[in-house]
């Protein structure tokens, strides 16, 4: 565990805002732990078959994660066993208590149902790990607040189980994860975005997934350092889908999250928007505002992983995250993944302290409607 | 700068690491192959804690489909970030011109010469110490 010198932890903790931490990642802490969540009916297909997800590596990951067991810290391992994010009381010691974590957002990325080929069984795996998340997560730590996990290939299930949640407290947003069947804005996914608005719930889009394409739009890269850079392109991609098929007109109310994403690439694809919307807009007349309008009115990004330039070139970051709006930036750490930021040290140094304050806080207590905890 | 004992020699073997609290700051200290060093356990990068990290080599190429692996365990990448150290130099690999890892000197000492200091030592013994 990262300790500070005790002077310099005391100073740091004495001028700290309150945090809310816009990813957070518990994992079943052994291969049984949804067991009591499912019927005997799914545990026996769990345990017989298993997940059928759409992937090009039914089994893992086409590229070993740099960082054992799917990208963890090398710290993150409780003493007691068991998975990194899998001992709520480790993740406390390690990260809520020491770090100063007012809210956090859970995001359980597996097994959700997340690109599940079997409807069915996709439908009980989100519906047992929505509740595993409540029992053992929401009900022990008042700072943690679940994402309702869906099935979002299957749209209208996916409804189903967000209006299961609807007015549950312990519930914050919707997750879906960026590489999809079919472009996010398309009316196939409608559904999730109609009964996420009726619930107030945003939707949280995380990146990876089981698009089952190539996670680059020209192929299959060579190299994991791809695909980590790549997240910027396919969520350019589901953002403009959103835009252009007219998602924000129809659900005027809906707020979208990005998680994981960076940001940098943002303002660009807001310009060129705009420059193709001025030409082509009737092709599209639904959309009547520039799209940088409707990105700026609907969607946050979060900070990690940030993008880092040198620090002589700060000033660009501090540019980008003007040109997006401070308004729309809120911290994420990652925890416990290998890439976690650290939110004493994640928000550069320069940083206008109200600025530093509204990303650690003030924008997620906007978009979020905590109803527990800090 | 203090003497800190850090292990009696024998409890440190070759491939052994310890992470030592001194009254300012946090130390990780590495046998690597009979050799010590020690550096701060504070990644520069992040924040990550170095004494987590891994011990690897350097892997180098001049060109596509080559490649040399050399200073096998001297190179050790942070638990988090991946950030890599050389661990002789203290300084990133990537970076190595600005983003650096402050080193403490770490030797073998005989606790015959420790035993004036404050420290229970036992004289038939070696001790690891860093000066920090």
């Amino acid at each position: 565990m990262n300790e500070l010198t005790t002077t310099r932890a005391e100073a740091v903790k004495a001028t700290r805002t309150p945090l809310v931490d816009c990813d957070i990642h518990p994992r079943l802490p052994h291969p049984t732990a949804l067991k009591p969540y499912l019927s005997a009916r799914w545990w026996q297909h769990h345990v017989t078959y298993g997940r059928r997800v759409r992937h090009g590596y039914v089994k893992g990951h086409p590229y070993p994660k740099a960082h054992p067991v799917d990208g963890m810290r090398r710290d993150a391992f409780p003493p007691g066993g068991g998975m990194p994010g899998g001992d709520l009381d480790f993740m406390r010691a390690q990260y809520l208590d020491p770090c100063g974590v007012t809210h956090g957002v859970m995001n359980v990325l597996s097994p959700t149902g997340a690109g599940e080929s079997n409807a069915d069984y996709a439908a009980a795996l989100a519906t047992a790990v929505n509740d595993w998340q409540v029992e053992e997560w929401v009900r022990r730590e008042p700072r943690l607040h679940a994402s309702v996990c869906v099935p979002y290939e299957d749209p209208e299930a996916s409804a189903r189980e967000i209006r299961r949640r609807a007015g549950d407290p312990a519930f914050c947003q919707v997750l879906l994860l960026s590489r999809t069947a079919e472009a996010l804005g398309r009316r196939r996914y409608w559904p999730i975005y109609e009964a996420a608005q009726e619930a107030g719930l945003p939707i949280g889009i995380h990146v990876f997934g089981y698009a089952g394409y190539a996670a680059t739009s020209t192929g299959w890269p060579s190299f994991y350092i791809e695909e980590m850079a790549e997240h910027g392109t396919s969520c350019s991609a589901l953002l403009t889908s959103f835009v252009f098929e007219g998602v924000f007109e129809r659900f005027p109310k809906l707020k979208v999250v990005l998680i994981e994403a960076g940001f940098a690439w943002l303002p660009s694809l807001a310009w060129r928007l705009d420059k193709v919307w001025a030409r082509m807009r009737d092709e599209v007349p639904h959309v009547t505002r520039p799209p940088s309008e409707v990105l700026r009115s609907h969607v946050w990004v979060t900070t990690q992983p940030m993008e880092e330039p040198d620090p002589p070139k700060l000033q660009h970051l501090l540019d980008t995250m003007r040109w997006i709006g401070r308004d729309r930036i809120m911290f994420a750490s990652d925890y416990p993944h290998w890439d976690f930021d650290d939110p004493d040290r994640a928000l550069p140094h320069a940083m206008d302290p109200a600025d530093k304050a509204a990303i650690r806080h003030g924008n997620a207590a906007a978009v979020y409607a905590f109803a527990r905890g800090g | 700068m203090a003497k800190v004992v850090v292990a009696p020699v024998a409890e440190m073997p070759p491939g052994s690491r310890r992470r030592i609290q001194t009254e300012t700051r946090a130390i990780a200290v590495f046998n690597v192959g009979g050799e010590f060093f020690a550096i701060n356990d504070r990644c520069p990068h992040g924040g990550g804690s170095l004494s987590c990290g891994v011990l690897t080599g350097l892997v180098e190429s001049d060109g596509p489909g080559r490649y040399r692996y050399s200073r096998k365990g001297e190179i050790l990448r942070c638990p988090w970030h991946a950030w890599e150290f050389d661990l002789r130099t203290g300084r990133s690999v990537c970076d190595p011109a600005r983003m650096k890892v402050r080193q403490w000197p770490a030797r073998v000492e005989p606790g015959a010469a420790l035993a004036a200091e404050t420290f229970p030592v036992s004289v038939e013994d070696d001790y690891v110490v860093v000066e920090a």
